[in-house]
């Protein structure tokens, strides 16, 4: 079984389902879309995700979009043990993962997202970035990663003493903000979040994403 | 089952959807008012249950947590055979809820929340909503309800035949939007209407709003 991914490797929420995908060890296929030449917005992809957005995941006929959804349900669909301890064992163990995974959809990715999106994707496009804004929305990051700074000096990861789902969802926009929007002083200038960033950095499912990029 | 508390207002959507929650899985709970005029939400103990300073937080017996997407989900697994199901056994059902949770929180509610705040929440601030900001975001609403429009005419509910936190999710933010302007953006929408009235009008629902009456 091969589960189909659609979306650009490039963009951070198909690398999220990748990771996923990854760890896991299970099968997939990359279906590149063009989001330059606005492929995602066009009747034959907006048939496959309302929204106009990537990835779109198959599994045999049963598609899913969302990349937090779809990394919950592969997972628990081909995840086995491994997929268990991702999503957390027991009904208390999933519910700091949840926690965490909704502070990554909630109170992060949209800062990280502007910050990307003023500092990296406009000007690539040839246009100008909005700088007021990504600072402000930098301001805003640095209190949030302190919360998270506090939380990982009293914890090896975000939902407790092991890896899960919460930190691999950080992965692809943490990646983005050190690599490509020269942020890199957001992390680094933290003690406990650099240290954590290190180690789920260095995940050899994570390295293999990475190796997709090149 | 340990002694179930929400820390919030009756006012506070986050925390509307945790009680909707729990009223529809006929749990007991105590709501702990929290002073948020007093930004009894930024300081200690409130800090110590949420370190992001917002409401609702939430125990369960020893149990501590934050944000209301978490909280629901954990109420939902937790207390499966109790009152109304909200999720579902099977992986497959399952995800589907889980897309349209997705859904909501990333697709509707900025959108929503941000207009429930211009539309809303400043007249209780009495402060102007600004106009550019609302024309924007009723755009954006829009677009959005328009593919839920197209989802509604297939199915009754968004994740399939059954009510789930997916639907669960859009309560407060709808229930605020539809005592402004901004209902007609629902209105106009057949299917989205009929969904709209169908969860609004749940008995767990009236309880949550029989809340706000009594502060």
């Amino acid at each position: 079984m091969v589960v189909k991914v659609y979306g650009p490797v490039a963009a951070a929420c198909p690398q999220r389902v990748l990771a996923c995908l990854m760890e896991i060890g299970t099968e997939y296929e990359i279906i590149p879309v063009d989001l330059q030449t606005g492929e995602h917005k066009k009747p034959e992809f907006l048939a496959r995700q309302p929204f106009g957005q990537v990835p779109v995941i198959y599994d045999g006929d049963f598609k899913l979009f969302e990349s937090r959804a779809i990394i919950r349900y592969l997972a628990a669909k081909h995840g086995g043990h491994i997929g268990s301890n991702l999503l957390g064992r027991t009904i208390e163990e999933k519910a700091l993962v949840d926690q965490w995974l909704e502070v990554e959809a909630h109170n992060f990715n949209d800062l990280v997202y502007t910050l990307v999106f003023q500092l990296v994707v406009l000007p690539r496009m040839g246009k100008r970035g909005d700088l007021a804004l990504a600072h402000s929305s930098e301001q805003k990051l640095e209190k949030v990663l302190d919360i998270y700074e506090e939380r990982l000096s009293k914890s090896d990861y975000l939902a407790g003493n092991s890896f899960t789902m919460a930190d691999l969802s950080h992965l692809p926009g943490i990646r983005y903000l050190v690599e490509d929007a020269g942020m890199g002083h957001l992390i680094r200038g933290r003690k406990h979040v650099s240290a954590w960033w290190d180690t789920i950095s260095s995940r050899p499912a994570w390295k293999k994403v990475m190796h997709l990029l090149n | 089952m340990g002694v179930v508390k929400v820390h919030g207002i009756p006012l506070s959507t986050a925390a509307m959807r945790v009680m909707a929650c729990l009223y529809e899985k006929e749990l007991e709970f105590e709501l702990v008012p929290v002073d948020l005029r007093a930004g009894e939400h930024k300081k200690e103990p409130f800090i110590s249950l949420n370190p992001f300073g917002q409401v609702p937080a939430f125990e369960d017996g020893d149990l501590k947590l934050f944000e209301s997407r978490a909280i629901t989900q954990y109420i939902a697994h937790q207390y499966a055979g109790n009152g109304t199901p909200l999720v579902c056994p099977d992986p497959k059902k399952m995800a589907v809820v889980s897309v349209w949770m997705e859904v909501e929180g990333h697709q509707y509610d900025p959108a929503a929340s941000k207009l429930t705040y211009e539309l809303a929440i400043k007249k209780f601030l009495n402060a102007t909503a600004d106009n550019a900001v609302v024309e924007e975001y009723e755009a954006k609403l829009a677009k959005v309800l328009d593919v839920y429009e197209a989802r509604l005419a297939c199915c009754k509910y968004l994740a399939g035949d059954c009510f789930t936190l997916a639907d669960l999710h859009h309560l407060p933010t709808m229930q605020y939007l539809m005592g402004t302007q901004a209902k007609k953006l629902f209105d106009s929408r057949p299917h989205v209407s009929a969904w709209c009235a169908d969860i609004m009008g749940r008995p767990a629902w009236s309880k949550v709003l029989a809340m706000q009456n009594k502060a």
